[in-house]
């Protein structure tokens, strides 16, 4: 999914640049006001464990491989805000130390990860723990959908770039194609180990989960 | 040991495993952009990357002629610096307790 430099042209690039600069700054904001001593720690670690799960390449296809993109996952153990840095931290580890997704795709990559990764993932996973009744397996169950949704939703961010500034000149429709059929199979791969590492994390502390809280804390403040 | 921070170390563990022996084991296919960039065609306008000749580009450490040892190296370094620069943002970043939400 890390696109490198010479797909996209410059002027497209810079643009994104602008748009994943503008997201990551109000992440920071948005971040400063869910991060507490509990939880901090538990982003840090989210980063580390999605650097370290992104190395692991799955076979999905015939001579096709997929990784973890780790937006939804990220963003219901702590939150869209600090879920978005946490992934702009893990793509810009890539690029600068492992020559991983080019340096003037660098936006381009942020806006497809960090932000609709993520903000997809988080949509779906609070539309879903809706629908479904309260209690914790329904959490691994959003985790799933969230996290196979998500990845289709980034890839489509690619063709979006590809078709505002594509350096290649096949037609659009062809390139959304293959990438929505290759990127939903990679996204079942992503669903299963989002509902497996968010379910490690509930099993055991729960109360740190961000997108579990939400569900408790009316029944907490009642109580106490 | 706090149960927090007994998630934190086993957390942290695992990643230095995953990216410091598991990566051996992941396959070397292209990823799906670049297996649709090269059946369609345009995988030849990727320009080679600024780092490419970095000392831990495409995930091995230069030098190291061992490629378990250098990959392991490269995924455990990975971790380390990712662990550093991420809670290190948010540590700065967190509600200092007592303030109010």
């Amino acid at each position: 999914m890390h696109i490198p430099d010479g797909f996209i042209d410059i002027p497209t690039s810079v643009a994104f640049a602008g748009l994943a600069a503008t997201g990551v700054a109000i992440s920071l904001k948005g971040a400063k006001s869910t991060l507490d001593e509990k939880t901090a720690p538990l982003a840090g670690l989210t980063a580390t464990f999605i650097f370290a799960v992104q190395m692991l390449n799955f076979p999905v296809a015939a001579g096709t491989s997929g990784h973890l993109l780790g937006g939804a996952l990220a963003a219901v153990l702590v939150g869209p805000w600090a879920a978005s840095l946490a992934l702009t931290v893990v793509l810009l580890m890539q690029a600068l130390l492992f020559a991983d997704g080019g340096l003037t795709a660098l936006g381009l990559n942020v806006f497809n990860m960090s932000l609709i990764g993520v903000w997809v993932g988080y949509l779906i996973f609070t539309l879903v723990k809706k629908l479904l009744p309260k209690n914790k397996s329904s959490i691994s169950v959003a985790a799933f959908l969230a996290g196979l949704i998500s990845v289709p939703f980034a890839a489509a961010g690619f063709v979006l770039q590809y078709a505002i500034g594509g350096t290649a000149t096949f037609s659009i429709s062809q390139v959304l194609t293959a990438m929505l059929g290759t990127h939903f199979l990679i996204g079942i791969g992503e669903g299963v180990i989002t509902a497996l590492a968010v379910g490690a994390v509930m099993a055991s502390r729960s109360d740190l989960v961000y997108g579990y809280k939400g569900s408790t804390q009316l029944l907490e403040t009642r109580v106490k | 040991m706090k149960k927090q921070s007994k998630v934190i170390i086993v957390g942290f563990v695992l990643s230095l495993f995953l990216a410091g022996v598991v990566s051996n084991y992941a396959s070397s296919s292209p990823d799906g952009l670049e297996k649709v960039a090269e059946d369609i065609g345009f995988l030849e306008n990727a320009k080679e990357h600024t780092n490419s000749d970095g000392l831990l580009a495409d995930y091995g450490v230069k030098g190291v002629e061992n490629e378990r040892l250098s990959t392991g190296a490269a995924g455990v370094i990975g971790v380390l610096a990712t662990a550093g620069v991420s809670t290190g943002l948010f540590l700065v970043l967190r509600r200092k307790s007592g303030a109010s939400r």
